[in-house]
């Protein structure tokens, strides 16, 4: 099968209350992606772009964004849900055989709005909508049932935060770097059981661009060091309703896991992958997900966050970034990673370089609570 | 390029978007809220091929993607299978005033859960495998609030 590379990556620094219109942070970042690839406008033919209408307050808001994301007299497509997905369909239209370069665009202002009241706006307004379930209490009612399946510990969740707030202190773009204690978390204000303040990420303005190009035209393109291969991907979704799933059980994220692995060739991912970036908007969920993406067994993602597999330095480093915790612009965070990624892969992390990384894991949900997942395997 | 940026004052505007809908119900949920507002009952359906018990009640079964044409009257008993205790206000979205406790709620007879408040219970007293009744609303309009939540089985 013919391969599809990452060539160029641009992004805005994280914000809150960002005095860019969603559409300047979309400019600004798709510039910078074009300026890294090396490449103009004019060779790309293909746009995705990743939004949600309710968050940007404007119904078909990609059109809104058309001539931001360089689509202007090109081709342009949307995906709603996060960047991961928007990269998967990226690919998929070029492996088509129907378009060459192609932008991946996402773009998120979550300060502009009321991020409780929208995502309550992703339930079902027959069934629980009204009852007023969000993002967060839904968060909650998984965390506990993870807690209560597996014997876990609100102190061990809290150990999450500490590791990715003080991993953001090595990235410049991070909004919340932060030197804490596990004390610091426990005592940080209850917001819905068993979740506190500082397991929840921060509601986040960021726009994200990726550029990918198929391999004959990414050698034409770019020089070497600039190419990373999407060597696997994965993808599964879950049923809709809460209660119509067990939360704590990851079938459609060991789907999604099995099908990039397999695609990318990897048979042991805790041996052969060398980082992750894992979807962290509450802090209990990079254990939950780790079980999931097949690094740990069942149960077992919490005991070996304590005994320091995921640090920066540790065996398996997870979220070196700083994660969703430290900034986690919702649409955009999985494009994040994915250039997060990209950097460490081509050696330009900066102070938070991972020694002689190949491959590296990218991880991104949509909707609640991991309802779907998608998985990739990226690599030099 | 970017001097005459600095000085500009960023303005905001302020909005907001109210777009009236009507969702229908559906006949399968209709057929749920209506023994629900006029009996007091709650009903499941039940999946002919694989057994699976819905509730509130599914047009297909998400495990074969039958029809559960079984219906059968639940309890009003269960068992919560995980609850939160929610701190914070949302006046426009939250039908009660926080704290409240959401819980999942296994129900007897059903294999799926329902998401719902636990109430007449101090939030700090609910835990995980807590037997529950469903309390009903007197006056009722079919709709989910007609439970008016679950409360701990004296
Ligand atoms: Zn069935």
């Amino acid at each position: 099968m013919e391969k599809v590379a990452i060539i160029g990556v641009g992004y805005t620094k994280y914000a809150q209350n960002s005095p860019l219109t969603f559409a300047e942070m979309v400019f600004e970042a798709t510039t910078k992606a074009l300026e890294d690839a090396g490449i103009t406008r004019d060779e790309v033919d293909n746009v995705v772009s990743v939004s949600s209408d309710f968050w940007d307050g404007r119904t078909i808001s990609s059109m809104a964004i058309s001539d931001a994301s360089g689509a202007y007299g090109k081709d342009i497509t949307t995906v709603e849900g996060d960047g991961t997905f928007g990269a998967l369909y990226g690919m998929m239209r070029i492996l088509s055989g129907s378009f060459g370069v192609s932008i991946v665009c996402a773009h998120h202002k979550g300060t502009e709005s009321n991020m409780n009241g929208i995502t309550n706006c992703a339930f079902d307004p027959l069934v629980e909508r009204k009852l007023g379930l969000d993002a967060v209490s839904s968060a909650a009612l998984q965390a506990r049932r993870y807690m209560s399946k597996y014997g876990l510990l609100e102190e061990q969740f809290a150990l999450v935060s500490v590791k990715n707030h003080g991993n953001a202190k090595k990235n410049p773009i991070a909004l919340l770097p932060m030197d804490i204690t596990v004390e610091d978390v426990m005592n940080s204000r209850k917001v819905a059981d068993p979740l506190k303040v500082l397991d929840c990420s921060p509601v986040t303005d960021g726009a994200c661009t990726l550029i990918l190009a198929a391999e004959r035209q990414a050698k034409k393109l770019t020089t070497n060091k600039k190419r990373v291969w999407m060597k696997g991907v994965g993808h599964c979704s879950d049923a809709f309703r809460l209660g119509d799933r067990d939360l704590a059980d990851m079938r459609a994220l060991k789907k999604a896991a099995k099908r990039a692995y397999e695609m990318a060739g990897i048979s042991d991912p805790l041996k052969e992958i060398d980082f992750a970036e894992v979807y962290d908007a509450f802090s209990y969920m990079e254990p939950l997900w780790l079980e999931g993406l097949g690094i740990c067994d069942d149960g077992k993602g919490c005991e070996y966050l304590e005994r320091g597999w995921f640090n920066a330095d540790g065996k398996f480093p997870v979220n070196v970034s700083g994660g969703r915790l430290s900034a986690n612009p919702v649409q955009s965070a999985g494009l994040y990673a994915m250039a997060e990624a990209v950097l460490q892969l081509r050696g330009e992390a900066g102070e938070r370089q991972l020694d002689g990384v190949e491959t590296a894991l990218v991880h991104g949900i949509n909707g609640m609570c991991g309802q779907s997942h998608c998985v990739w395997v990226l690599g030099r | 390029m970017s001097d005459w940026k600095d000085d500009v004052e960023i303005l905001v505007h302020e909005g907001k978007i109210s777009v009236p809908y009507s969702w229908t119900v559906g006949s399968t949920l209709s057929r749920f809220y209506c023994e629900l507002r006029d009996n007091g009952k709650i009903w499941a359906n039940r999946c002919p091929s694989c057994g699976t018990t819905f509730v509130p009640p599914k047009i297909k079964c998400i495990n074969c993607y039958e029809e559960p044409h079984d219906w059968v009257e639940l309890p009003g008993t269960g068992t919560v299978e995980t609850y939160t205790v929610v701190r914070y206000e949302e006046p426009s979205m939250h039908p009660r005033k926080a704290p409240f406790v959401y819980g999942v709620i296994k129900m007897d007879g059903a294999d799926t859960g329902i998401v719902h408040f636990i109430g007449d219970v101090d939030p700090e007293q609910v835990k995980v495998g807590m037997r529950v009744e469903a309390v009903l609303e007197d006056e009722r309009e079919g709709n989910i609030l007609d439970i008016r939540h679950f409360r701990p089985l004296a």
